[in-house]
């Protein structure tokens, strides 16, 4: 019972987070490129349900940020007029999953003022916003990595475990070349080498792609041993010797077999993969600006003043905890559940 | 009886022979022509620890010609004519004066004498004579020669006695006087042989020894440890001194720490393993300020720079192997109502105010206030405009469609992409601020970031670009170092490199002025010209320039005499001056 309420629990975890994440024009209550340059590196606004006369509110609300000229670049609570927070107001457009437009939000501020429940960049952008829409372009990458990953690994991973022999050897020497690669040089010339004109997306889903390409190494080399011990058990040897042929052998009785420790690898993969898209473009490589990604959202924490001066700049990071966290619960579920199923 | 006879006389030549060794020590000393310097008198002792972002590559001033080299040999090494850092005019130095002939072609430099180098042996000319020879002489492939080239040719030098010098122009060259500045004068009784025998170029690496080693500046090697220090101490020859007669410098040594980042230096200064910065970002200038009183040290911001940075558009001639999209966006590139459009788009008070947190200067030419002597006051400053903009755009054949994307005459959507060196994150952010402000008059603007080596190879060799934000300046305030970014045919001429013959009439003007401005002896003559070269640039906009970031240093509050420039090496410029306070709140080392 315990185990199975970890193995929802993460699952609920996960599914709340891509929910967010699929719908961020939603939830995210300004556009991700929206510039306020009035409010660079503005604080997290304070939420309140008491105002400055002591009377209690039963909406919540804010109070506008206004410059604090005797502390140069610091913000203070313009406290006369409170800014009440609404839920389903209506706020810039955004599309939905690329088909529909809507310009509804979870929540905002009345009129014409913001709520930055993270802060704001730089540029005054709402830090929230863009963690929402980041998080989209970085668990995208990741999960198309680990897609093409699996799907490369599984094909080439069977056919040396099925096959055996020179084409066994072949592709296990192909794994321990792409172990050995330096996967962020590689990346480094491939980013130089890029045409100029490559939109954001054709860039984000070559990103992917080379994650992928590059992962799927290790995937290949479990399919492969997985594949060596099923090959062998009595069920497969009586098809064979009924004439299946290998393709039947394979697609009926040795991939099924499979299904599981695929599952939990793609638990494992998903992180890494998102971690290895938050490192690309931590150090530029990734998705270009104006467009959002948990790395180049944490880039700016490379430099010291922003790492001591602005704290609210370290939410990216924190968002990453919670992901990383179900994907190692459920990992370990799947785990322990195919552990369990074996024996 | 005991003879005394012996001792007396010994005890009277005693009293001859050390009197008149003291008489001929100062007489030697008083043979030296000391420069006195100007500053406050200060006391003796101490070391200065500094930072250097890497190694040197040498210790050899022939063939250097990276930063952190160039740092060290300003306090190793003297030259002729000095540039002062504050004024910005030059001076005298090694040479106590000149003279210059009638028709600009001759200057005759007077040496001080009863100079002598580091390890004591005697300048005079023909050490001067032997250094030119050195960095002149083409085999050597010295960076040094092409600074010494005049209306391509090379200067040369005769020695016309034994504290005289004059040096030969083929044609008058204005800043002739500045050309001597950070020319290290060489040690002939050192070098001769090795020059002689064609390893110059391979003498005074790192692992030479320091009692091997010697010049004419402050300091002399003392220690290096790779990868982590170089340490120097007080040259007692050194011939200089302060209003009160003491021999200069004052500190006992320098001490060099290899420290690879900006951030790692704060954090370093601010722990007091670091005694003076120089140059850092905006944003730790604001974390320093928060700690100054409690931690006992000083900030300075001495306004502009004289670095401007700037968004140019690819003008080139483009190879076959360049995208032949190029060559239509190039049509907008070179209306010049495009450029100024765009100009006129870019707010460049948000860059002062969100990239360096209000310490900059905005910039509309490529001469920043930070430069006294040269700057053009009277070049508009236009505010940002979008209605001015879009005027331009209107007049150029532009028009918008229903979704506001910019189209050209042919309804060719304005798209284009802007190079920035992912590496520094000033110019990164400058170029977002700069999508999101085209932005606004329909432009779509794609940001690449590549590394600094990728992006100079676009821009320089394979021309597979749009459009770039780059820095430039920063060296001296004279022109003459410009001469390459603005001559059509220059190394420098960022937009249109390789041009045989000017490609448009401004750029056979800017040809034509900038000549002129070298051969033009009369300061304020050659103002003109340069005025005019800057009002042409200003309104062709070839460099679409943005803003300029000050110099901003910081130092211990008891370091004495520190004045920084904004010149380079900036905070060291007077490096035999500075000494430390016996002050109550400061560490005295």
């Amino acid at each position: 019972m315990k185990r199975n309420l970890k193995f929802w629990a993460a699952s609920a975890l996960l599914a709340g987070i891509h929910l967010l994440l699929i719908f961020p024009g939603f939830f995210a209550p300004y556009d991700y490129s929206a510039q306020n340059r009035e409010f660079s590196y503005a604080p997290p606004s304070r939420l309140h349900f008491v105002d400055r006369a002591g009377k209690t509110h039963f909406r919540p609300f804010t109070y506008a940020l206004v410059r604090d000229d005797q502390n140069s670049g610091g913000y203070v609570e313009a406290s006369n007029k409170p800014i009440p927070i609404r839920f389903f107001v209506r706020g810039s457009s955004y599309s939905i999953l690329g088909i529909f437009r809507s310009s509804l939000h979870s929540f905002g501020a009345d009129t014409s003022a913001k709520f930055w429940l993270m802060g704001t960049d730089q540029f005054g952008r709402d830090e929230f916003s863009r963690v929402l829409y980041g998080g989209r372009i970085s668990i995208l990458a990741g999960l198309i990595a680990t897609l093409l990953s699996l799907i490369l690994g599984t094909i080439l991973g069977a056919l040396a475990g099925f096959y055996s022999g020179w084409s066994d050897v072949l592709l296990m020497r192909g794994v321990e070349l792409f172990l050995a690669l330096p996967w962020l040089y590689l990346l480094l010339t491939v980013r130089a080498s890029l045409p100029l004109h490559i939109s954001t997306i054709d860039t984000f889903l070559l990103l992917a792609a080379v994650l992928g390409l590059v992962g799927w190494a290790r995937p290949a080399r479990l399919v492969r041993g997985m594949v060596l011990s099923v090959k062998e058990r009595n069920y497969v040897q009586s098809a064979r010797g009924f004439g299946a042929s290998d393709v039947y052998l394979l697609r009926r009785h040795i991939l099924p077999q499979l299904s599981s420790v695929l599952l939990t690898q793609a638990a494992l993969l998903v992180p890494q993969f998102v971690l290895a898209e938050v490192t690309l473009s931590f150090l530029g490589l990734g998705v270009s600006e104006p467009v959002p990604s948990w790395g180049n959202l944490l880039a700016c924490l490379q430099q010291y003043y922003v790492l001591t001066s602005y704290w609210w700049m370290l939410f990216p990071a924190l968002v990453l905890v919670p992901f990383f966290a179900g994907y190692q619960m459920l990992a370990a579920e799947l785990a322990r559940r195919n552990s369990a199923a074996t024996f | 009886m005991r003879c005394v006879m012996p001792r007396l006389l010994a005890v009277h030549c005693l009293f001859i022979i050390l009197p008149a060794a003291a008489m001929a020590q100062s007489s030697a000393q008083s043979h030296e022509e000391f420069l006195v310097a100007r500053g406050k008198v200060g006391g003796l002792g101490g070391r200065l620890v500094v930072s250097l972002r890497t190694e040197p590559k040498t210790l050899n001033p022939v063939t250097a010609l990276d930063q952190p080299s160039r740092t060290v040999f300003a306090l190793l090494n003297a030259d002729l004519v000095h540039i002062n850092r504050v004024t910005q005019l030059t001076e005298p130095a090694l040479a106590k004066s000149w003279k210059v002939s009638r028709d600009g072609l001759h200057y005759t430099l007077t040496l001080r004498r009863g100079v002598r180098f580091s390890d004591g042996q005697p300048f005079d000319a023909s050490d001067v004579v032997f250094t030119f020879q050195v960095y002149l002489d083409p085999k050597i492939e010295s960076p040094q020669r092409d600074l010494l080239i005049v209306g391509g040719k090379p200067i040369s030098v005769r020695q016309l006695g034994p504290y005289k010098v004059e040096f030969n122009f083929t044609q008058r060259y204005a800043p002739a006087e500045r050309l001597f500045d950070s020319v290290d004068i060489l040690p002939r009784h050192l070098l001769e042989k090795d020059y002689q025998n064609g390893t110059i170029a391979q003498t005074w690496s790192l692992n030479t020894p320091p009692n091997q080693i010697a010049g004419l500046g402050p300091f002399r090697l003392k220690q290096y440890v790779p990868g982590q220090s170089i340490t120097l101490e007080r040259n007692p020859y050194y011939w200089k001194t302060d209003s009160a007669g003491n021999r200069l410098p004052y500190l006992d040594e320098v001490h060099f720490l290899i420290v690879p980042t900006e951030d790692a230096e704060v954090i370093r200064f601010q722990s007091g393993d670091l005694d003076l910065l120089n140059g850092f970002s905006a944003g730790n200038y604001a974390v320093l300020s928060r700690q100054q009183a409690e931690r006992g040290y000083r900030l300075y911001d001495l306004g502009p720079s004289l670095v401007y940075n700037f968004l140019f558009f690819n003008l080139n001639d483009l190879p076959a192997s360049v995208p032949s999209q190029l060559t239509q966006e190039q049509t907008w590139f070179r209306d010049v109502r495009f450029r100024q459009a765009v100009s006129a788009a870019i707010d460049r008070d948000a860059i002062v105010r969100l990239v360096y947190q209000g310490r900059a200067t905005p910039l509309w030419g490529n001469v920043t206030p930070g430069n006294k002597l040269w700057m053009n006051r009277a070049i508009p400053h236009p505010p940002r405009s979008l209605d001015n903009a879009k005027a331009l755009l209107r007049a150029a054949g532009f028009s918008w469609n229903t979704s506001g994307t910019l189209v050209d005459s042919h309804g060719t959507p304005v798209e284009f992409s802007i190079l920035t060196n992912s590496s520094n994150s000033e110019r990164t952010q400058i170029t977002t601020l700069i999508q999101n402000d085209l932005q606004q008059i329909g432009m779509n603007v794609h940001i690449v970031s590549l590394d600094f080596r990728s992006m100079l190879d676009r821009i320089f060799h394979t021309f597979n670009y749009e459009a770039a934000v780059l820095g430039l300046g920063g060296g001296d305030v004279d022109p003459a170092p410009e001469i390459n970014v603005w001559m059509s045919d220059g190394s420098t001429h960022l937009w249109h490199l390789g041009e045989k013959t000017p490609a448009t009439s401004w750029e056979a003007e800017l040809d034509r002025l900038m000549r002129q401005q070298l051969v033009t002896m009369v300061y304020s003559k050659r103002k003109k010209i340069y005025d005019r070269l800057q009002q042409i640039v200003a309104e062709q906009v070839p460099l679409i320039c943005l803003v300029s970031p000050n110099t901003l240093a910081a130092a211990r509050a008891n370091l004495g005499n520190f004045q920084p420039s904004i010149l380079p090496p900036y905070g060291l410029w007077n490096v035999e001056q500075l000494y430390w306070r016996q002050a109550g709140n400061g560490n005295s080392r």
